[in-house]
Parts: structure tokens; sequence; C-alpha cells
């Protein structure tokens, strides 16, 4: 028997051909460490070609796995294991590799061939350059085989096998149990790939076992997370779901219109899958076809939804300004990635800011709301419809792809914890008006075509007051601009709250930074510095209390993926001047990067 | 709520009047479009809440503000998409797109398009006045080859739209012409496209005196109009000019020919609305042919919407209305105590 040690907190990578199978090995793997209890977090990191040249470091494709007894809210900075199926996924990813770190070879693919497709001048298992790492080498695609002769596969097909394979002697490795995948193949595969893909994850499993080639094995136990239902989500799954509960719990029917577009696909595909729950999906044949269906909709009383990610957003803004002019609700997802124009299709970014925030023609405010973690986008989700109808707005919601691909525990909401939806259509034609506002919210009437006596015409052009008829005078003009941007300002939305210490330097995230933010945080709390976080879900209208908090500590500090969007956005809202702190690499930050940044920006506040 | 024909009071056009001032220019060929809308909603027997006019932008999407129904002047180019989730929304709604040459065929061409490849059940009326009229007189898609205008003052280098065409190669299956004047065709075809189930595609001749006077005065004028249309009836010989010319097929090209000595009706082509390449030879008659007039083609097929919300019925069914719970507490899950 080996020993087997105790780990708190564990971070895996999965790396190999974007062909090799590595996101259903990272998904599994996910799925199995979710069932035992442990808190997790996911990163998926994949190439914008469906298949790049095989073996070149372009094709790689990873999955990353932090999982752990304790709370955490990163996919984690630095591996402490990686799966290497080829050299090019050696060469993409032996840099983050924690030293001392595990790395699995597939032996396999470390041939002369391939060492050239991965640009390696010579073997890199055999110049020494691994040595501050324990290497395991194994040659995967030949126990496959073996594993699965006589099953009558072609060598194609046997060769598919192989990340189950991988996948089998990591279960080894953190002492998981085969049972979850194995119940997954039988349903997913039929003979003779199930047959294959079982035999190829039990051989993994039993190599591991059998053979001397891990010097240890780990244990990471459950963690204790609040009692509840738990199910692992990610932030695509998660706004898709939270736009549904949203739409159960108003009792409106929910309407997507939707283009795909990377990285927010995913969620016209899972509301397509809704049909049994009522939910109506319409492809539309561009963006703006898109979102004109989605406004079309909400026009005739349901919530109109639409998705899509930065050039998508470009496409639909004048269409934006009609929803804002026409005040009707609307719910716009931006599913963030790095730009301008194609720019990084399957990279995070948070650039998009400034665009939902002000970028349409005329005075054209909205509600601007952005989730921080991928349970977070069910939240906010949920927020952007209630906005939306309670005040008769168009709703962005900013997530990216860090939240879309990344997974996290979701506790299942009930219903009855969302927070109440009080849908009204107007149908007593006494005193209505098309534009007439309610007192509180500033909101005007929503009535559907088909009610009796109420016949209106809405559309483009200005507005009079009160009537909806058809203004071009002067004064009226900017009373509606005005009267517009009041029902902006009207929206009630959380105070910004404080975490940590009170007066010192105050980390300022919005969006997907929050888990590696807050990591850092308490790491560099926990080492004396006086420091705190705050996160803000809603981007326009601010927590009212935004420029009180800003105003408390002596410095704010703006961690964020562009070149200071928020903290100008802050400075112009609250008069706090605040230092930005950019990265814009298609990457999350790292908790070590941020921590180095605290150091910086904090040493004088230290306790 | 219904579309069908019930026991309804019967209306009468004025109570489709909008109190909003006309803003036509005289002369204005869309007046006379308006009335036989007006006229024709009146008779259908629908109650006027359950109408729904949207349009894009030009001069004839003004269109909804003179109608008193619910109406949506949206933006350029989009009255297709607007009203495509209008009706997936609400099927119980009569929805008519009110719209340009520019408006559908230019920035809209996409969605015209895909509307009618979707086969939505909603009628769309494209008034084709072959210029831009609220920007002044610029060049159209419809705008003939080498037409002057401000936009093209040496004369246009492009190729027009051929509409009909356009529609019918977009898999229309109502697709209808006729001219701001004739206005008992026009309430037929209006009459005809409310009850046809599916994208009703009904182009609409108009004259705009100010940018492009005249543009179909040979079609209207009594002393060549005779000569210039051929009015189709389903089921009847392609005859014109008073009964004295006809049209005949020779292989697949079509030929006019006199009546009279040689020929008579009998020997000429009879329209059949069902026949997809007889629509085509109809769309592409141009000078020195008569210009077909009336429902070009008309066929019924599976309408998207009623398709989509029998998907929705069904998964319904099979999962027996489950509640949101089974959508939320679904996938795999574990407990924590």
């Amino acid at each position: 028997m080996k020993p087997v040690e105790t780990l708190e907190d564990v971070v895996i990578r999965f790396a190999g051909d974007s062909g090799d199978g590595m996101q259903i090995v990272g998904t599994q793997f996910t799925q199995t460490t979710a069932r035992l209890g442990n808190d997790l977090a996911t990163f998926p990191d994949y190439p914008a070609e469906i298949r790049a040249p095989s073996g070149t470091v372009a094709g790689v494709s990873g999955f990353q796995l932090h999982f752990s007894s304790i709370d955490i809210s990163t996919p984690g900075d630095v591996p402490d294991a990686l799966i290497a199926m080829n050299p090019a996924a050696l060469k993409v990813n032996i840099g983050d590799l924690k030293p001392g770190g595990v790395v699995i070879v597939n032996t396999e693919k470390f041939v002369p061939r391939e060492f050239e497709k991965a640009g390696y001048a010579a073997d890199p298992l055999a110049d020494g350059g691994l040595d501050k790492y324990q290497l395991v080498r194994v040659d995967m695609g030949r126990l496959t085989r073996e594993a699965v002769a006589g099953l009558g596969l072609t060598n194609k097909d046997t060769d598919r096998c192989r990340n189950f394979f991988a996948l089998g002697m990591t279960y080894w490795l953190y002492s998981r149990s085969i049972e979850t995948t194995r119940d997954w193949i039988e349903q997913k595969f039929k003979d003779p790939w199930k047959q294959a893909n079982l035999r190829a994850l039990e051989a993994g499993w039993s190599y591991a076992e059998t053979v001397e080639v891990f010097t240890s094995r780990y244990q990471i136990p459950a963690a204790k997370l609040p009692p509840g239902k738990y199910r692992n989500i990610v932030g695509n799954h998660a706004v898709a779901l939270g736009l549904a509960a949203a739409s159960a719990r108003a009792e409106v029917p929910l309407f997507l219109g939707s283009y795909p577009i990377t990285p927010a696909t995913d969620i016209l595909q899972y509301l397509a899958a809704f049909k049994a729950w009522g939910v109506q999906t319409f492809q539309a044949e561009d963006e703006i076809a898109a979102i004109g269906s989605a406004i079309g909709a909400s026009y005739a009383g349901h919530i109109g939804v639409t998705t899509t990610s930065g050039p998508g957003m470009a496409l639909k803004t004048e269409a934006i300004g009609l929803a804002i002019m026409t005040e009707l609700p609307l719910v716009i997802v931006n599913v963030q990635r790095g730009g301008p124009s194609t720019g990084l299709p399957t990279k995070t970014e948070q650039s998009d800011l400034w665009q939902a925030l002000v970028g349409r023609n005329g005075e054209a405010p909205l509600c601007v709301l952005a989730a921080a973690s991928p349970a977070d986008c069910f939240r906010m989700a949920v927020e952007a419809v209630r906005i939306a109808t309670t005040y008769m707005t168009p709703v962005i919601l900013l997530t990216d792809g860090y939240l879309a691909n990344g997974s996290e525990p979701w506790r299942v909401s009930e219903l009855s914890e969302l927070p109440e939806m009080k849908v009204h259509f107007e149908t007593n034609p006494e005193d209505y008006h098309a534009y007439g506002r309610d007192p509180v919210t500033g909101a005007r009437p929503w009535v559907r075509p088909g009610t009796p006596k109420m016949e209106n015409r809405i559309g483009g052009l200005e507005k009079q007051e009160t009537t909806g008829n058809v203004s071009y005078d002067a004064v009226n003009h900017e009373v509606m601009v005005k009267a517009r941007a009041q029902k902006i300002a009207n929206i009630q939305v959380p105070d910004l709250e404080v975490h940590g210490d009170a007066d010192g330097v105050l980390f300022v995230g919005w969006g997907s930074t929050y888990g590696a933010i807050r990591t850092a945080v308490d790491a560099a709390r926990a080492r004396g510095h006086r420091v705190a976080h705050a996160h803000l879900r809603y981007m326009n209208p601010l927590p009212a209390n935004t420029a009180e908090v800003l105003r408390s500590f002596r410095r704010v500090v703006v961690p964020e993926m562009n070149l200071g969007q928020l903290s100008l956005w802050l400075r112009a809202q609250t008069g706090v001047g605040c230092i930005s702190l950019p990265k814009v690499q298609g990457r999350m930050f790292k908790v070590s990067e941020l921590i180095e940044a605290i150091a910086l920006h904090g040493l004088e506040d230290a306790k | 709520m219904t579309t069908e024909p019930t026991a309804v009071r019967t209306l009468n056009r004025k109570e489709f009047m909008s109190s909003q001032m006309i803003r036509w220019c005289p002369g204005c060929g869309d007046y006379a479009i308006l009335a036989q809308a007006q006229t024709v909603f009146a008779e259908l027997g629908i109650p006027r809440e359950n109408f729904c006019v949207i349009s894009g932008i030009g001069c004839s999407s003004r269109f909804p503000y003179y109608m008193e129904t619910y109406g949506f002047h949206t933006i350029h180019g989009r009255a297709a998409t607007i009203a495509s989730g209008v009706k997936l929304a609400n099927p119980e709604l009569s929805v008519w797109i009110v719209t340009g040459d520019g408006d559908a065929l230019a920035i809209g061409g996409n969605h015209t398009g895909h509307l009618l490849r979707r086969n939505i059940d909603v009628q769309v009326l494209l008034f084709n006045n072959r210029i831009y009229g609220l920007t002044k007189g610029q060049a159209s898609p419809t705008s003939e080859f080498g037409k002057k205008t401000k936009s093209t003052p040496l004369g246009t280098v492009e190729n027009p739209y051929n509409t009909a065409a356009f529609a019918l190669g977009c898999g229309g299956t109502f697709v209808a012409r006729t001219v701001d004047m004739f206005t008992a065709q026009m309430r037929d075809i209006l009459r005809a496209a409310h009850a046809h189930r599916g994208t009703s595609f009904v182009e609409a001749y108009q004259t705009c005196e100010i940018f492009n006077d005249g543009a179909f005065v040979d079609l209207t004028d009594k002393a060549s109009r005779e000569e210039a249309c051929l009015m189709l009836q389903n089921g009847a010989p392609m005859v014109y000019a008073g009964g004295k010319k006809g049209i005949r097929l020779e292989g697949l090209r079509p030929t006019i020919v006199e009546l009279g000595e040689r020929w008579s009706a009998s020997d000429c082509l009879v329209h059949d609305e069902t026949d997809d390449t007889l629509a085509g030879i109809l769309a592409r008659m141009e000078r020195p042919f008569p210009v077909p007039m009336g429902i070009l083609h008309r066929v019924q097929k599976p309408t998207y919407d009623a398709l989509a919300a029998a998907q929705i019925a069904g998964a319904r069914l099979k999962g027996k209305n489950p509640p949101i719970e089974d959508l939320l507490g679904g996938g795999d899950t574990w407990t924590v105590e």
C-alpha cells in the first residue's frame, strides 16, 4: 500500500490536442469530485479553431480544476498536477506547473515527428528541463490498445479511448472512484465504444494502482458547504436557468431570440432544450433579427431576451435604442470576450463595460448588471428580469468567457427564494395613457396587443409626454430625455458591501474577477495587510452608497481585465480617483499577481 | 382572442382611422393603400384590438400611426424581425408588416428573405415606388438600371431587384402584385393575404409624385393599362388587351400571341397559382410583356409559428407539464446535510 496524503486543495490540469477529449475528461473529473462533496471551481481553456493542426501548440485544449475541503472561489493559479497528452500540451502548460508538481506524459506521442510539430528541437523529457517535477511517463497509446484489443475497433476509434485511460489514472491518484464516469459512459455510448471506453478507464485506474509510477496518493476530504441540494454549474447554464426561473416566478413566458456566437452560444442551446417548461427560442438570421424578435416578443407580453458577445452587441446597438425609446422590458446578455472586432473569441475579457454603459446614439441610459461567479449568473439573470419588468427598460447583463465556461457548485434555488416579481399588464382603458408613468418607478404601463379598447402606436420617434403620440416639440424632447434617465436612476439596488478591514486599501472589482480578488485579499489580510474587497454587481445605477464606501478608504485599487473602464466610471460617478490595475491578456488575474499588487499598494497600510 | 371571423359586430372603415394627422405628400399613392387596408380590416370580422401593424422606416412606414389598431413603428429594415417576435409570442394576432423597397430590400433584405423562408403567418405590404422618398430622392434597390437620381447623377450602374422573383426565390408561399390605383384588386389581394396561412407577400407599386412621378403611369393610365397589365385569375387563360392578346408558352419561354384567326383564349397559358415554375415565369415577365398583376403564387405549406408552437406543446405533453423545480434541480445533484 502506498501512503495516502491528505490535502486541503488541489489544482489539476488536463491538456491535449483539441480532438483528444480533454474537455470530456475534465467535466467527468468535475462531476465525480462534486459528488464527493468537495468545493470546486473549473476553467476550460480551448482554442477558437475546432481542430487546429494536430500536435501544434495552436491546437492545445486544456481543462483546469481546483477542488478542496475548504471554501474556494477560483480555478487556481498553479496546477499541482498536469496531464499532458502530447509535447505541444507539455510546452504550453509546463510553465504554469508548481515546482515539485506531478506531470504525467503520454510517451506514445513523445517522438521526433511530434517534437517538431510542437516546436521542440529535441526530446523535452530528456534534457533535464523537467527535473524539478515528478515526471511520470506512461505509454497511454499502447496500454489503451492492449485494453481494448479484441473489440474490433479501428485504430482511430481506439485512440479516442486514450483520454479515459488518463482519467482512470488521475482518479486513482486522487482517490476517486470511477463509478460516476462508468455510469455516464454506460448511458452515453453504445457497444463496442461503451465497452472500449470502460476498459480504458478501468485499465488506467488499475495501471496506476499496480505499477509503481506514483510516489504517493492523495485524498481531499469533503468541504463544509451550507446544507442543501447542489449541482455543478457553468455560467452559461446558470444564466439559462435563471432566466427560466425568473419567467416562472413572474408567470410571464420567456422568449429568446439569439444568433450563435462564441462564447454565448450555449445559452441558446440550453434554453432550446427547456421547451417542456414553455421556453420559446428563435435562432435568428443575425444579431439584429435576434434582438428584434425579442423586442417584438416583449411588446406582445413575453419576457424578451437576447444573448450575445461583444461583436453581436455592436450590431444590436440600434435596436437597444428602440427598446429604450419604446420603454419595453428586455434582457440582453453579453458574454464578453477579447476584443475589439473578432478579437479573441474563446478568451475572456471585461472590455465591453463602456459599450454597455454608454455605447448608443442619443441619451440612452439603461440598467447594467454584472455576474461575479458561475453560480452568481443565476442570481443576476433573475435580477435582470426583475428590473426589466419592474421598470420597463432594457437591462444588459454582463458575464464573460471565464464565467460562461467555468463551473462551481450551485445550491439549487427554490422558486420561493427568488425575489417577488409582480408583473402587471394594464387592461383598464380608463385614464390609460401609453406613456403615463408609475409615480414610484417611472415605468410606463405594459399593454399587450389584443387588449380591447387600448389600441396604441409606439415607435422609435420621440414621444409626447404621457400620450405617447409622435412629437417633435423641443421642450417635450428634453422632458422625455430626463424622464428616461430618471427611470433608470430610480432603480433600487442593494448597497455595496465591504469585506475586510476598514479605512485601509480597498480593492473594487466587478464581474468574474470576484474569486481572484477575494482570495488575494483574504491571503493578504492573513499576512497582516490592512485591505478590503468590495464587488460591484450593479454597474448602472451604482449602489447608492458607492461614493461613501470609496471615500472611506485611503486608497482604492481597481483590478479589471481592460485598460481601466471601471476606474474611470467610478471616478465619473463618485469623484473618487481610483488606481487602475489592468490586465488585458485574455486571461483571468492570478491570485499571486493580486497579492503582489496588494503588497505594492498596501505596504504603508500594514497593520 | 381569435383571428377567425366570429359573430363580432361589423366594423366600419372609420373605426380604423386614427386621430393622427396624415403627413404624406398630396397625391402620394400611400393614401389609396391606407384606405383599402382600413376598408378590408373592417370587414374581416376580427376585433380591432387583434390587429397589429408593424413597420420599419420610410414614408410607407408611417402607416401604423394612421391605423386605429396596435402599431409599432420600428427601425430601418427590421420590421420583419419585430413582427416575427410578436407573432411567435402571440399567434392569435393578425400581424401586418408595412414596408418599402429600401426598407425591405436594401437595409432589411436579409430579414425579408428569412421571413419568407420561415413562412411565418404574417402579411407583408411592400410599397414599391422605386425611389427613396423620405430622404428626398436617391436610387433604391428597385430603381431601373441607369436611372438618374440625386445620388446617381449619371445614372445607376446596378441592376434592380425583381421583387416577385426575390420573394419566390426565398420560398414565398403567397406572392402577389398590384398597384396603388387598382383599388378593387388591392382589396381582393388583402383579403386573400389575410386568409393565407403563412407569409403573404404583397408588392404594391406606388407612385411618389415628388421624386418618381409617373413611374407606373403606363400601368394605371386608361389608354395604356389594358396593354400594359396582365390581370391574373386562377384557372383562367392569360389574355389581355381587351381579349385581343394572350400569352402562350413556347418551350419554357412565354410569347405574346394575337387572338382571333390563329389563336383563341383556349390556346393560352392557364394561370395556376400553385405552379412554382409558372410563378417564376410570371415574375420575370418584363417589357415588352404585359406586367402580371394579381396573385402570382399561392401554396399551402406549414408555418414556422405553428410548427414551433407544436414542438413546445409536444414537449410539455411528453413531460406532463413539469414543474420548474424539475429543471432547476435536475441533472447530476448531491445533497449536503
